[in-house]
């Protein structure tokens, strides 16, 4: 019981605790993402199924139904996105659903944590912390894995796009917590080591990645929008009818 | 029909509730939440209903199962985000509901029943709600939970034997995870439905309250029907259909655009699935919650806060008898009423958007304020209502 109460006081503390927000971190940028970008969305699949798929699952989503969603056929989706193999050592068929191949035993030894699965990556951390958090790995040799990440400090994953983006160091300066004292952050980064793209590609390949995910969260998404213009203006017709109704009721009313 | 009406009182029924119920001709925009909370209540059970075919009750597969449904069901996405925005709009309904009855006296004498009856509905609701919550097994599903029914370890001598009994596990597990699903499909929708039948005939009995808050039955024609009164039906079922089809314009513009409603309808946290082992950084209940978590967690000492916060919602229970004024609607009540239901309002307010916030000194300074504004009004009420100075009340609706 007593390891119990320190987890909840912990849990009813943390809100106390945590949340020294106010500066934000770098970089912080926005990104806006257009569905009807399907081409976007296919460059993003790619990257996600070469590079997060080894490790990450998308295990909520099926591969011909993203290949429906962004136009793609099955048969392309089965040459260009399938990578996996079911455990007779077969291709994954397109109708299964996204997961990788790593175990959880595997991936537990490998980083310490299991990479979470990203159907739902965009829902719960939002589309702008991805954007960002994606292009914030630089060098840090106090790392296991040699880098680190000034979206998300500590992070276990290594940085999976190195050979695009190449590997960035980090600048520093003080700056004022708000609280009377000085913190060392970070404000900008250096390329010490270019990779296959450029700093403006590899945005791009970011932005394509994180519209993937965007999408993958929410496939229904564009649905859900079109479906509700055409009940708004069916309502909106039969608010006339109805209220056109009540006033024909209600004329002998005083 | 005759037949029928032989057998059982159907045409009967039909007059008494609607055809030959006389409801005051002045309603007005307050009067139509009590058929929208109706409508909503059928939704969600109609929802309900279609969401428990594909859901599954299981502390390795409810997260799973959700997100089928939201992607490989049919029409699943629409049927889960009517039911989450439902929950929302039942709550949203039901505190302007309220606030009507507040307004306009309409928990006063003869009405203390259908107010009580109402106040039921309110608990049950909540109970409702908050165990739904758990049903996605997502982060703040789990966390929220945990929480909430932590609040019962305080509870002095029985507190740890208690929650261990709400959780049926020392940590909120399967186990709870069943339980809860069995209450929220089954138990506590039987007792909603049970408690807004009596809520309607207690209503029906003593006849509907209005905006001047005076007795439309105290005038009656040579037939013993009020002249101030009108049948239900027609007239307002046709007018409450404008007022359902405005509803569920709003509705819709939330479900099919912002069904998230910007992490307070749907939090943001909910989209990872519950692990007993991560705490979320900040954990917050749903919206609808928030005024009475603002109110706990402004108090220091739990058990305090935790006395306070059901102290909170007792206190409208017995507001009938703390109110002891003769004048129903706000429109003839003092000044000082309606400076405390103004503080009331904004103390409610106020204390909804503190409770979803983290905790900072100045926020728990605010919450004290706005916890004392709260309490404060059914002070006040029961202070000015034995003289109060009210205006002349008009005999008759104009």
């Amino acid at each position: 019981m007593m390891k119990m109460r320190l987890i909840l006081v912990a849990a009813l503390l943390l809100p106390a605790l945590g949340w020294a927000a106010g500066t934000p971190t770098y970089p912080n940028d926005e990104i806006d993402i257009d569905w009807s970008d399907k081409a976007s969305m296919q460059r993003g699949a790619r990257t996600f199924v070469n590079y997060c798929m080894s490790c990450h699952s998308a295990a909520y989503s099926r591969y011909d139904r993203v290949g429906r969603d962004l136009g793609i056929s099955d048969d392309l989706v089965l040459q260009n996105l399938v990578f996996t193999t079911d455990k007779y050592g077969e291709q994954t068929k397109v109708g299964e659903l996204m997961k990788s191949t790593m175990t959880t035993e595997y991936a537990e030894q490998a980083f310490g944590v299991v990479p979470p699965d990203l159907s739902l990556i965009a829902r719960s951390r939002g589309v702008n912390w991805l954007y960002n958090y994606l292009r914030g790995f630089y060098v840090d040799e106090a790392r296991p894995l040699g880098v680190n990440n000034s979206v998300f400090d500590n992070v276990a994953m290594p940085h999976v796009l190195v050979e695009l983006q190449g590997y960035q160091k980090a600048r520093t300066a003080m700056r004022a917590d708000g609280e009377g004292g000085e913190h060392e952050v970070i404000v900008g980064f250096d390329l010490i080591e270019p990779g296959s793209q450029s700093k403006s590609e590899y945005d791009q390949t970011v932005h394509d990645l994180v519209a993937f995910l965007d999408y993958i969260g929410e496939p229904y998404k564009q649905t859900r929008k079109n479906v509700g213009t055409g009940v708004i203006i069916f309502l909106f017709v039969l608010l006339i009818l109805t209220y056109l109704l009540k006033k024909e009721y209600w004329k002998d009313i005083h | 029909m005759g037949w029928i009406d032989e057998r059982f009182p159907l045409t009967k029924m039909w007059e008494e509730h609607l055809a030959k119920y006389y409801a005051p001709k002045n309603f007005n925009f307050w009067y139509f939440f009590g058929s929208l909370a109706l409508l909503v209540l059928v939704l969600q059970i109609v929802t309900g209903i279609f969401l428990t075919m594909h859901y599954k009750p299981d502390g390795e597969m409810a997260f799973i199962s959700v997100e089928y449904i939201m992607r490989d069901v049919d029409w699943g996405w629409l049927i889960r985000y009517l039911h989450s925005t439902g929950s929302s709009a039942f709550f949203i309904v039901v505190y302007l509901h309220m606030f009507r009855g507040l307004m306009y006296g309409s928990y006063q004498k003869p009405r203390e029943l259908v107010w009580l009856f109402g106040m039921f509905i309110f608990l049950a609701l909540m109970a409702e709600a908050f165990m739904g919550y758990l049903l996605p097994w997502g982060q703040m599903s789990y966390w929220g939970a945990q929480v909430i029914i932590s609040l019962f370890g305080a509870i002095p001598v029985i507190g740890d034997d208690l929650t261990l009994w709400i959780r049926g596990d020392f940590v909120i597990s399967d186990a709870t995870l069943n339980r809860f699903f069995a209450l929220h499909v089954v138990a506590v929708p039987l007792v909603l439905l049970m408690l807004v039948v009596m809520h309607i005939i207690g209503l029906h009995e003593v006849g509907s309250n209005n905006p001047e808050g005076i007795e439309i039955k105290k005038h009656k024609d040579e037939n013993g029907i009020p002249l101030d009164g009108i049948p239900f039906h027609p007239y307002y079922s046709v007018k409450d259909l404008v007022g359902v089809v405005v509803f569920l314009i709003l509705f819709s513009v939330v479900l099919f655009f912002m069904p998230e409603m910007g992490g307070y309808f749907l939090e943001h946290a909910n989209f990872v699935p519950a692990d007993q082992f991560k705490t979320p950084e900040h954990i917050a209940p749903v919206w609808y919650f928030t005024p009475f978590y603002a109110i706990l967690r402004a108090i220091p000492d739990k058990l305090t806060g935790v006395i306070a916060m059901f102290a909170a919602i007792v206190v409208l229970f017995i507001l009938p008898w703390i109110d002891r004024g003769k004048v129903h609607s706000i429109r003839y009540r003092s000044t000082a009423f309606k400076w405390l239901l103004a503080m009331l309002v904004i103390s409610f307010i106020g204390l909804g958007y503190l409770g979803a916030l983290p905790v900072t000194d100045t926020r728990t300074l605010f919450a004290r304020l706005f916890s004392v504004g709260y309490f404060g009004y059914f002070i006040g009420i029961w202070m000015i209502s034995k003289n109060e100075k009210t205006l002349p009340v008009p005999e008759r609706i104009q």
